[in-house]
């Protein structure tokens, strides 16, 4: 267990990193000292590194715990409930993201600010292997972003690549 | 102890410095979360499904080109100071690291290593695939990554569903599952007091920066880890754009502050980094912290050539063998505190006056 830097008693939950002098120092505070600090950590979320999910699954209505009963019927294959998430932070299986579809939609937007995947489309074993292909448009965007970065190299990539299609 | 030439470049590649931009951003990682679509995820498992796991990943690796020639370590039968050595090369997690009993507790933990990739098995995710490039170059491990993520996912089935993309244990992974990042020396911003600002402004544009050992560790010797924070709703090329062109603008700025000092304090940059250069060479005890500190006004005074003679990979081979679990490996004993210090700075006077002899031409 890491003591707080602060005080030496408490269990550092938190990791404070402040600038001191132009360096990066960082500080491993407990609870109680880094609430002194202005650093909010509910009771609940010291105890987990999963903090970041945790507090926007406490900031959603629709997944903060209810004195009812949990509205979702647990996941049919692996058995872990929405209560469950709730306490870990983690998910019990691929069913999971179906049978919770609703309340995770609304957590991955919170998070990623999207819930639509839109990179590779997975086709699994058995299928023919056929390398991602990114759409012509998709390419024309990314040119366009890598020359307003003033990313010329891989402007030029890019510039060659929609060359070869056309 | 692990038997280190198993490892064929022991999985640092990237020391050899041979990546764009190399004295400025050390390596480049790119790692793609990846679950089984049959078993359930590491929180719910048992030890016989992990089992399950471990032996149908193996068995599909073996039947790929990027991973048929695999080295495969136990890490769950490793020692702790085994296991501390394949973190401090960035090859496993500080999860996977873990404390002795945890990680043991948890069975059929595996890493498999090929040239620059590698995959961790059982982890938080039944599959963490990474490549680790020199330099910063997302094009190269993005090609490298994709292969062998191509290649397992036609042998095994992922979790994957159409909306949400690749499943992952914790949401903050789903989607692409993809998390790339760069090891960045920043101490030109650090000393201009700039720094503050630009890793502020960095969190503000979806972007997360980290110690050397990643999640939750501290910063020593101005090593910065920058990466992105979403992994949902962006491709994976769009991703390591976004990140690729903050990467360029943060290496921007720091040749900007370097710039500055070298105008406007010559005297005081040149006498930082010459002091570091001769405490490094000379000190008979060194510290870790310590010796990572002074081995970022080194590196600082190399890569502005105000100290001659020094290639990055030298400076790379310090910044990596001088982390304890290296030594112990050196040494092929575990060694106290005070007599790891004298070996350490054994090492680092070894490493530079070698170094310097060979930049000599002597």
């Amino acid at each position: 267990m890491k003591r707080c830097s602060r005080c030496g008693e408490g269990e550092g939950v938190v990791d404070l990193n402040l600038i001191v002098g132009g360096e990066l120092k960082t500080q491993h505070l407990c609870a109680k000292c880094a609430a002194e600090k202005g650093v909010h950590t509910p009771a609940a979320l010291a105890d987990t590194p999963l903090g970041g999910i945790l507090a926007a699954i406490g900031a959603d209505p629709v997944l903060r715990p209810e004195p009812a009963a949990d509205p979702e019927p647990p996941c049919p294959h692996c058995g872990a409930t929405l209560q469950d998430f709730r306490e870990t932070g983690r998910l019990g299986c691929a069913d999971c993201y179906r049978a919770f579809g609703e309340p995770l939609r609304e957590l991955l937007r919170r998070l990623h600010g999207s819930a639509h995947h839109t990179g590779r489309a997975y086709q699994g074993p058995g299928e023919p292997a056929s390398p991602p292909v990114e759409s012509t448009a998709a390419l024309q965007a990314r040119l366009e972003r890598a020359i307003a970065n003033e990313q010329f190299e891989l402007a030029a990539q890019l510039r060659d690549r929609l060359k070869d299609r056309a | 102890m692990i038997d280190l030439s198993l490892l064929p470049d022991g999985g640092i590649g990237w020391l050899e410095a041979s990546g764009p931009v190399n004295h400025l951003v050390l390596s480049t990682r790119i790692r793609l979360a990846r679950n089984l679509a049959a078993n359930r995820f590491a929180a719910r498992m048992d030890s016989r499904e992990r089992q399950v796991v471990l032996d149908r990943v193996l068995d599909a690796a073996g039947r790929t080109g990027t991973l048929g020639q695999a080295v495969t370590l136990r890490v769950d039968t490793l020692e702790d100071w085994d296991r501390r050595l394949l973190l401090e090369r960035h090859l496993i997690s500080r999860e996977l690291a873990g404390n002795g009993d945890r990680s043991r507790a948890a069975n059929a933990r595996a890493l498999l290593v090929q040239h620059e990739a590698s995959v961790m098995v059982n982890e938080e995710d039944h599959l963490r695939l990474q490549v680790l490039v020199s330099g910063v170059d997302f094009g190269a491990g993005w090609r490298r990554i994709e292969a062998v993520d191509t290649e397992l996912g036609q042998q095994l089935a992922f979790a994957f569903h159409p909306e949400f993309g690749y499943l992952t244990s914790c949401p903050t992974n789903v989607g692409t599952g993809l998390r790339a990042s760069v090891l960045i020396h920043l101490p030109g911003l650090v000393l201009t007091k700039e720094i503050n600002k630009t890793l502020h402004g960095l969190t503000k544009i979806g972007l997360t920066y980290r110690g050397l050992y990643g999640e939750g560790s501290e910063v020593v010797g101005n090593f910065f880890q920058l990466s992105n924070q979403t992994t949902l709703g962006k491709s994976e090329p769009e991703l390591l754009d976004h990140l690729g062109a903050i990467v360029q603008h943060v290496i921007a700025v720091e040749e900007r502050a370097r710039q500055v000092l070298l105008r406007e304090a010559p005297t005081v940059l040149e006498d930082k980094c010459w002091r570091a250069f001769g405490l490094l060479r000379y000190a008979r005890t060194l510290g870790f912290e310590e010796t990572m500190n002074l081995l970022s006004g080194v590196r600082l005074g190399a890569s502005l050539r105000l100290i001659p003679h020094l290639g990055m990979y030298a400076l790379n081979r310090i910044l990596i063998v001088s982390q304890p679990a290296h030594l112990n490996a050196l040494a092929g004993r575990v060694m106290g505190d005070e007599e790891m210090s004298i070996r350490r700075a054994e090492f680092v006077r070894e490493t530079l006056e070698a170094e310097v002899r060979r930049g000599q031409g002597t």
